[in-house]
């Protein structure tokens, strides 16, 4: 074992825990400083995330959009790619999402809609991350620049569509009709009654985010795009020699990438909301590149990271509910305190685990 | 003079300490006096410039330094010789407080220290010169040489009085060269020299060396040699770190063998042979001869007209290339790296697009001017071993196995429809490990844990056992032990004895000689001159300076 390198659970398991130690250490602090008790903090936090049925609804249905907007960044930083536009493309995946529901809704049963809106989320996302990939390749437009731009262009797309286009006559909420029943995704609630959800939204996309982890676990580790997408990222000049097209990779992982991200319009326009509206991806995109770095790219990791961000939110907004000095405010701090930890600051426990492993491995060797 | 007031002070710094040992104090003003007579003198004195006793480094299990012990006479140029991998580069780490020792003494001039990092090494009197250069290419030498040293928060007294430091120090040693001129635009032995001035600029008395002819060519590396001679015979102590041989032999007082992070032998350079050297470099008599049957060569399964190609940054580097490499033939391609061998291996594999040029493979014949791709290159039955494995031969993130099949991927052998076939992956792999006796034999394990050695075996195996008719190979035995280097060889020659044709970049001219069946020598872009493995090597030298002796009475290009 050279220097620096750690075994993969410590990898994989110390070092994002510690992390999060260091995250929920800074938290309470900040939370002694406001005059509360953090203990009490955290109490309310985790129960109300998991503490009865209706929160953990809630956090299963956050973490299915994070799942969905993790993965994305996932697969483009498989490719050494930097998808920052997730927000953007899971907007614009929701507008194909809801087109497929206001046309087929009224005809077809939800279990017909339902593949048909999965397509069409795919094809729209994936669309709106072909142009930023394309540019990469083509012409070197560095990529966060242009899903940056593509974020906002997306957000006054959808602004123009709903309050213009997709709106019912005679109402004065930018959003589309409702769906009825044939572009509504059941709800767990209702599927599994014996088990109490609660009002929770949670749906039958929570189960598809997890087929799709699968899916990009087969793609990344098992097949001969994955195996490009990963050389690529991994060591652009030794593709280049593999012979392997830097312009092809770059712009299909891009079209992965966007078309996983559009996904989670089937949890939020399909699942819970029912219909097309302002702003429903509310940050999912860029929580997705912290729970892409936390999870290490890997769809277990992805899961786990979701999960717990997933927590966060919902705990949080309990958390908020019940001290309200701890303002919803006070919630974004702590998770950005989680972001910074697991993700600017990575490497910040790194030298100290690897140097503590080192010795001991050193010592065991020559014992 | 910043500087030299600087170290002066750490020296009076140092005399303080030690007050009361008169002996030290003695030798300090003897030094004192002696650096302002002149240092002849003291090449003869017996005081080590630099003494290691017991010193041991490991990174984790792997021992880098066992138990060194080191006596480096002042005033005398002393070499360090050991293979890749021998600890050479981690022991001069230490001294120049890169690394931190885990145990043993360092005594510069007799006084027991520690370096902690290089700023500490400095203020002692050592000066590094890396093996790549520390130098901005945008700044002028002036510039580069106050780097780090500026002297206050205003450059102005600070460029004054060194531009005349600057001056002083390279007329006391010999070394012309312009303080304005922008190092970008000089040659690399200049380059080097602005290194070597960087470094006494800082009070350096003790010069580190680190593979400092690895880019020169032999002319420039002869004048390197005389400066290092100038600098010893003014008093300077000069540590020289590589591994050929012929300079050891060329340029050294002294010489200490390393071999696997131990030092197993000084010696005077005088009473050593180059062939006892290289037996203590590898703990046993090497065979620097390659077996070369005689192999009937056949047609041209590679031929190349008129090629030219740019970099990326638009500056032509391959000018106007064209040879024709047989059957059962090894054609070596010899230079000094740089001089345009990369970015032809880069245009023939496709990796890179020609500005013009034809190619013809194995019977078809190709525009390289076009795009072209190195899948399409493989799949007409070229393989291609790149120069520098680590950039473009492996993803050291990836296994052994998955490296195997790096280029081949898209094979029906190793796939089930969209899927690898990872079983069937593997287990070729595990062949090929045993065939090519890879350690350790590890298909799971990521390829960066290898040793160079066996790295570039894994690149090899996967190039050879394709089955290609044309082989390019640049630089087989870059960074790989002599034991490796055999197998490498050998390897290459059952490739010609094959049938195949082999192209051979390497700027190791033993080995171009030994085993190429035909020599053109690559000099700023251009083919100089071509010879049979017969030349000596002083008429290949000059080549690679590009001088051709021949090229009065011999007027035909080299096809």
């Amino acid at each position: 074992m050279s220097k620096g390198q750690l075994p993969r659970w410590v990898d994989y398991g110390v070092l994002p825990a510690l992390n999060l130690l260091a995250a929920f250490i800074i938290s309470g602090l900040v939370v002694i400083v406001i005059g509360e008790d953090p203990f009490e903090a955290v109490k309310w936090l985790v129960w109300g995330a998991l503490g009865y049925g209706e929160g953990i609804g809630y956090t299963l249905y956050y973490a299915t959009n994070f799942i969905f907007t993790g993965l994305a960044v996932a697969v483009a930083f498989h490719a050494g790619l930097f998808n920052i536009g997730g927000e953007g493309q899971v907007y614009l995946g929701g507008l194909g999402i809801g087109l497929v529901c206001l046309a087929l809704d009224r005809y077809v049963p939800w279990w017909v809609t339902f593949p048909c809106a999965i397509i069409g989320g795919a094809l729209f996302g994936a669309a709106w991350a072909f142009i930023p990939g394309y540019l990469q390749a083509k012409r070197g437009s560095h990529i966060v620049i242009t899903t940056i731009m593509f974020n906002f262009i997306a957000s006054a797309l959808m602004v123009y569509l709903l309050s213009n286009i997709l709106i019912p006559q005679g109402t004065m909420s930018p959003s589309s009709r409702t769906f009825e029943a044939g572009g509504q995704l059941p709800l767990l609630r209702n599927v599994f009654t014996s088990f109490d959800f609660g009002q929770s939204p949670v749906n039958l996309a929570f189960f598809l985010a997890l087929a799709v982890c699968g899916v990009v676990w087969l793609l990344i580790w098992h097949t001969k795009l994955g195996y490009e997408i990963r050389s690529f990222g991994a060591n652009p000049d030794a593709s280049a020699y593999a012979g392997i097209s830097p312009v092809r990779v770059t712009v299909i992982t891009m079209l992965i990438s966007g078309a996983l991200a559009g996904l989670m319009g089937i949890n939020v326009v399909m699942g819970e909301q029912t219909r097309l509206l302002l702003d429903f991806a509310g940050g999912a995109g860029f929580v997705g590149v912290a729970v892409a770095l936390m999870g290490r790219g890997h769809p277990i990791g992805i899961i786990l990271a979701s999960m717990l961000f997933g927590l966060l939110y919902q705990g949080g907004a309990e958390l908020a509910f019940e001290i309200p000095t701890i303002s919803r405010d006070m919630i974004v701090v702590i998770q950005a305190l989680v972001i910074l930890f697991a993700g600017a600051l990575e490497h910040m426990f790194r030298p100290a685990v690897a140097a503590f492993f080192n010795r001991f491995s050193s010592s065991t060797a020559e014992a | 003079m910043g500087s030299v007031r600087c170290f002066s002070w750490g020296r009076g710094n140092a005399f303080e300490t030690v007050y009361f040992e008169s002996r030290h104090a003695i030798d300090t003003q003897v030094n004192d006096l002696i650096d302002q007579k002149g240092r002849a003198t003291v090449a003869e004195s017996n005081v080590p410039a630099i003494e290691l006793i017991g010193v041991s480094k490991s990174f984790g299990p792997v021992q880098a330094n066992k138990d060194i012990d080191l006596v480096v006479g002042k005033g005398s140029i002393h070499g360090i010789i050991g293979e890749n991998g021998a600890g050479k580069s981690t022991l001069m780490s230490i001294l120049y407080g890169f690394y931190h020792a885990d145990s043993g003494t360092i005594k510069i001039d007799d006084k027991t220290t520690t370096i902690p990092d290089s700023k500490s090494a400095i203020a002692q009197g050592i000066g590094m010169v890396h093996q790549h250069f520390m130098l901005v290419d945008t700044f002028t030498v002036l510039e580069n040489v106050i780097l780090g040293a500026e002297g206050g928060a205003l450059l102005k007294d600070g460029v004054a009085n060194a531009r005349s430091e600057l001056k002083r120090l390279a007329d006391e040693y010999d070394m012309t060269i312009d303080p304005d001129a922008v190092v970008g635009d000089l040659p690399v032995g200049s380059q080097q020299r602005v290194e070597i001035l960087k470094a006494l600029y800082r009070g350096a008395d003790i010069l580190i060396l680190d593979e400092p002819t690895g880019v020169l060519t032999p002319s420039e590396a002869d004048h390197l040699f005389r400066i290092l001679r100038v600098l010893r015979d003014q008093g300077k102590t000069v540590l020289l770190i590589t591994h050929k041989l012929r300079e050891i032999m060329n340029v050294t007082d002294m010489v200490s063998v390393m071999r696997r992070g131990e030092m197993v032998a000084s010696r005077k350079t005088a009473e050593t042979s180059m062939e006892g050297l290289a037996e203590l470099m590898v703990g046993r008599s090497v065979l620097l001869e390659v077996d070369k049957p005689e192999v009937e060569v056949g047609k041209p399964l590679l031929k190349v007209e008129g090629l030219n190609v740019k970099d990326d940054r638009g500056v032509l580097r391959v000018k106007d290339v064209s040879f024709k490499v047989r059957a059962g033939e090894v054609l070596g391609i010899a230079g000094v790296s740089g001089n345009g061998q990369s970015e032809l291996l880069a245009a023939l594999s496709g990796i890179t697009r020609a500005e013009s040029g034809k190619m013809e493979l194995s019977g078809e014949k190709l525009d390289l001017s076009k795009a072209h791709d190195a899948a399409e290159m493989r799949t007409m039955g070229m393989s291609h071993v790149p120069e520098d494995r680590h950039r473009m031969g492996l993803v050291n993130k990836f296994t052994e196995y998955e490296n195997s099949i790096l280029g081949y991927h898209r094979e029906p052998k190793y796939s089930k429809g969209m899927f690898l076939s990872k079983d069937a992956i593997r287990k070729e792999a595990k062949e090929r490990i045993e065939k090519y006796d890879i350690r350790p034999p590890t298909p799971d394990m990521t390829v960066a844990k290898f040793s160079g050695g066996n790295q570039q075996k894994i690149v090899l195996a996967r190039e050879i056992e394709c089955d290609p008719d044309v082989l390019l190979i640049g630089q087989p035995t870059r960074g790989v032990d002599i034991g490796a280097i055999e197998y490498i060889h050998n390897r290459i020659m059952d490739m010609r004895a094959q049938g195949k044709a082999v192209l051979l970049v390497s700027v190791e001219l033993e080995e171009i000689r030994s085993l190429s069946d035909r020599i053109i020598v690559m000099f700023d872009g251009n083919v100089v001159g071509e010879r049979g493995p017969e030349a000596t090597e002083q008429d290949l030298g000059l080549l690679m300076a590009g001088v051709n002796q021949e090229a009065e009475n011999d007027h035909e290009l080299p096809v």
